[in-house]
């Protein structure tokens, strides 16, 4: 049994370890940052703390989110990244068991076949397993 | 006990801990160059501290294990269990000798003579020797086991409880800064002495400090809020209140920062003592000049910079300062002098390390890094200068001839690097041969406050660290179309008659061509802000929406996620709450290139008894002939302008343009120095394009334009002119921003300019 914060982006549900989610908050103003990576949406203030939130959208090169639609953090809990996933809804805690677990069928491609681990084939939908380490992987070069 | 012994102890004991754990996992992965690489540093290290203390037993056994170790790093020898025992084993020999030093004050009298035998015989080509019998005074008990015996041990020594090492054992428990083994080091070293002074001072986990700091970055949030309610209510106790309160937040967020804040000088105390010994171990002499040593830096990142800044300064005593005779043959005073100097720049902390030693030398650099197999022939070949001195950042380099106890086994600048960029910083390296060398350490503050100018970019604030400002300039109105002007697709603002470069926030932030905008736009303007900035020692001009006000902000790290991020020195939390980057006035110069290459610069203390100018000034670099480098001096400049090719009309074979209701004669730098057949094809070049570029000088009234292929840049460096390549209308040459480059004699061309036809002046002949 693992159990996973689920949340959805663009009407798809996906998942990480509840473990690595260290709260989640409602929309937040955001500090831009120029020529930073196009999947930095910006700068938090979280108590003092600041914290770098990624387009979990623009990571998985989704359409971009509905002018109107704001976004929920997902603040993780690796302090030394100080990172939050922004999505467009918090679903359930879902505990899932390994048996309804399928890797990614061989014919995705592109950046989901990077970085979807697999689905959690649940009885009404797919619960995309995300794989978190190569999320937060965005690289460090800047635009121009 | 000595305060330096006693920390060496405690330190020691913790990296022998670690290396036992590397150890048993050596024994499960053989292969792992990791792990031999930090139980070879770890070695080094008390070898190399004791040698400073005296303890020649324990100096001349962990050399042993060295040099073993050394083999295995460079692959000659592999891993077997007999390595393993004897390293082992050699850990043991080692953690006695601290005790012995810790309760009898001496190394006590066993030499370890078996076990240095048994690892020098290790260490020979083939020398797998079987183990050999145990040593004497520990019988029956063969090293395999002792090793896996050996926590319970420890845990039982510790539990025994003498003052220091239980008060180590709780230390290691609650460090937890990133960096947790250095910061540790740091408590326990507070801890022992106020466990022997006095019990005035309280430990407290650094974690909680922490949480402390976010809390009173809450409260101040709140506070305002409080503050701006009261100022609408009319009631008159909520009033006073809340200035209560505002008093109470300022104060005890002060404290709360300082709380976590440490001069520098508790680290550089320690160095003319380990300069001292250094030099005497090396038969050099060397002093050491400190500054800036009040310098406030959290204290993990001080712990932090301990080990490297060592490192470095073994290096300069050793590899650096030659010995006395060499340099005196040199005309260098017999005593070598290392600078050390520290200082806020741009949000963050610049350490300087300084030799006047004989610095060095490329060539022999990219020679070496390939005998040692580092880089192939051909990429070293490619190598500039100054990508070379970075060869001494891989592993396993060396440059020293010989292997001396201290240095010279390539073990250090990699270290160096590792230690530095783990906590943000960056090293960077300078190098004149037979000058001396330059390393400069640039940590990130963490949680420094420092004054910084809040400014507007759109809707956007952005910080900048007070100590680049100089000055803010703001144009109004008339002085706001055109107060900036275009010269070369640089834009340049006239302060009190002087050029200066100009950078245009928006424009680098939106991610346009760097340095290159539209002049005109800002034209459109009604008001200007140009912020004057300072950096690496060069001014220039940014240009800003809107300036807000100055005022103290806690410097706060960009994540990992945006650590390559190259014009954020990091970030800040506003009055109201947001987030605002803090510009990095460095790395923005370097991103519009008005740092050009921005390559660090050397300025070595001059050779006793030369004679060569040493000045700093401002200069414009400009193409020259035969597209040699060259400068004029910015003070005998004018003005920078542009004029089409059809507007030059001739007078007596000389070409002259109208000027502001006046004639300016011109003056073709390319064909006034260049050979007759040369003259001809750059002439040509010049022909070729639709407009001219002219430099505009006035010299006792006389004015006259100097034609040049292309205005480079203009540079403010210290720069020595010698005596090589004189000429007509040269004064010399020097070296600007690392490359050679010819000093117009501005006051001979003019001169000849106007009396024209007594030399190849510009338009005859053609």
């Amino acid at each position: 049994m693992r159990r996973l914060c689920t949340f959805y982006l663009d009407d798809m549900l996906f998942g990480i370890d509840v473990d690595a989610v260290q709260e989640v908050l409602r929309y937040q103003t955001m500090t831009p940052v120029p020529l930073a990576p196009t999947v930095v949406a910006g700068l938090i203030n979280l108590r003092g703390q600041i914290v770098t939130a990624l387009d979990l959208r623009r990571r998985l090169e989704l359409p971009e989110r509905p002018v109107g639609l704001l976004p929920t953090n997902v603040v993780l809990r690796s302090s030394a990244v100080g990172a939050s996933l922004l999505v467009d809804s918090i679903g359930e805690v879902l505990e899932v068991d390994d048996e309804s677990f399928e890797p990614p069928p061989e014919t995705t491609q592109g950046i989901t076949r990077e970085l979807i681990l697999g689905a959690y084939k649940l009885p009404d939908q797919l619960l995309l397993l995300l794989d978190l380490k190569k999320t937060l992987e965005i690289g460090t070069e800047v635009q121009a | 006990m000595d305060e330096a012994v006693q920390a060496f102890l405690l330190e020691s004991h913790e990296n022998l801990q670690q290396m036992e754990k590397e150890l048993v996992l050596l024994e499960q992965r053989p292969g792992d160059r990791e792990l031999i690489a930090s139980i070879f540093r770890t070695v080094h290290t008390v070898k190399g501290t004791c040698g400073f203390f005296a303890f020649s037993r324990l100096e001349v056994l962990s050399h042993a294990g060295e040099s073993l170790l050394s083999r295995l790093r460079s692959g000659e020898l592999s891993v077997t269990p007999e390595i393993a025992d004897a390293l082992l084993a050699l850990v043991d020999a080692i953690e006695e000798k601290l005790v012995s030093i810790e309760t009898r004050g001496d190394e006590g009298t066993d030499d370890n003579a078996s076990l240095i035998a048994r690892l020098t015989t290790l260490a020979q080509p083939g020398g797998e020797i079987p183990p050999p019998p145990a040593p004497p005074g520990r019988p029956g008990k063969s090293p395999r086991r002792k090793a896996t015996a050996r926590p319970a041990k420890t845990g039982a020594r510790r539990g025994s409880g003498k003052g220091p090492r239980s008060a180590k054992a709780k230390v290691s428990v609650a460090a937890a800064a990133p960096s947790a083994k250095l910061a540790g080091t740091g408590d326990v070293r507070q801890a022992v002495q106020a466990a022997t002074v006095t019990e005035s001072a309280v430990r407290v986990d650094v974690r909680l400090l922490d949480g402390l700091m976010d809390l009173v970055g809450e409260l101040v949030l709140v506070r305002n809020r409080i503050v701006q309610l009261s100022a609408v209510s009319a009631a008159t106790e909520l009033a006073s209140a809340s200035q209560f309160l505002d008093r109470i937040t300022d104060q005890l967020q002060d404290d709360v920062t300082r709380t976590r804040l440490q001069p520098l000088n508790t680290l550089f105390n320690r160095f003319p003592r380990l300069v001292r010994d250094l030099g005497t171990a090396c038969g050099k002499q060397v002093a050491i000049g400190m500054s800036g040593g009040e310098t406030e830096l959290d204290r993990s990142i001080i712990e932090s910079v301990k080990d490297p800044l060592v490192h470095l300064i073994r290096n300069a005593v050793d590899h650096g300062v030659e010995p006395p005779e060499d340099r005196v043959a040199t005309g260098k005073p017999a005593q070598g002098q290392i600078t050390l100097k520290a200082f806020n720049e741009g949000g963050q902390v610049v350490i300087e390390l300084r030799d006047d030693g004989g610095g060095m030398d490329a060539a022999i650099l990219r020679r070496r890094a390939v005998e040692q197999g580092l880089v192939a022939a051909d990429e070293s070949a490619q190598l500039s200068d100054r990508e070379a001195l970075r060869l001494v950042f891989l592993r396993g380099f060396s440059t020293a001839r010989k292997v001396t106890s201290f240095s010279g086994r390539g073990v250090g600048m990699d270290v160096v690097k590792n230690n530095v960029e783990s906590i943000g910083g960056t090293v960077e390296l300078a190098s004149e041969l037979g000058r001396g060398t330059t390393t400069r350490i640039k940590i990130p503050l963490t949680l420094a406050i420092i004054p910084a100018l809040i400014v507007r970019n759109g809707k956007q604030r952005y910080a900048i660290p007070q100590n680049n400002l100089l000055e803010l300039v703001r144009l109004e109105g008339q002085q706001a179309h055109g107060g900036i002007e275009r010269f070369q697709g640089a834009p340049v603002f006239r302060l009190r008659g002087k050029l200066l470069p100009v950078v245009h926030l928006k424009h680098e932030l939106s991610g346009g061509r760097p340095g290159e905008f539209e002049v005109r736009a800002l034209a459109r303007e009604a008001v200007t802000n140009i912020i004057v900035l300072q950096a690496d020692g060069r001014q220039f001009g940014l240009v800003v929406d809107g300036v807000d006000v100055t005022e103290d902000i806690v410097v706060k790290p960009l994540g990992q996620l945006l650590k390559g991020a190259p014009l954020y020195a990091g970030a800040t939390i506003l009055g109201d709450g947001s987030v605002a980057l803090i510009l990095d006035i460095v790395g923005l110069a370097q991103r519009a290139h008005v740092l050009a290459d921005a390559a660090p610069r050397v300025v070595a203390a001059r050779p006793a008894g030369a004679e060569e100018a040493v000045e700093r000034q401002q200069v414009l670099l400009f193409r020259g002939p035969e597209s040699g480098r060259m400068v004029i001096p910015l003070e005998k400049v004018a003005r920078l302008e542009t004029f089409p090719i059809l507007a030059v009309e001739r007078i007596g074979g000389r070409e002259v343009v109208q000027y502001r209701g006046g004639i300016l004669p011109l003056l073709r730098v390319p064909s006034h120095f260049a050979g007759e057949r040369d003259r001809v094809r750059l002439g040509t070049t010049v022909e070729a394009q639709d407009h001219l570029h002219v430099v505009v000088f006035t010299e006792e009234g006389r004015q006259l334009g100097l034609v040049v292929d292309e205005i480079l840049d203009i540079v403010e460096e210290r720069f020595t002119v010698e005596g090589v390549g004189v000429r007509e209308g040269v004064l010399g040459s020097a070296i600007v921003k690392g490359r050679v480059t010819e000093l117009l004699d501005v006051q001979k061309i003019i001169g000849e300019a106007q009396t024209p036809g007594r030399r190849r002046g510009s338009g005859d002949g053609q």
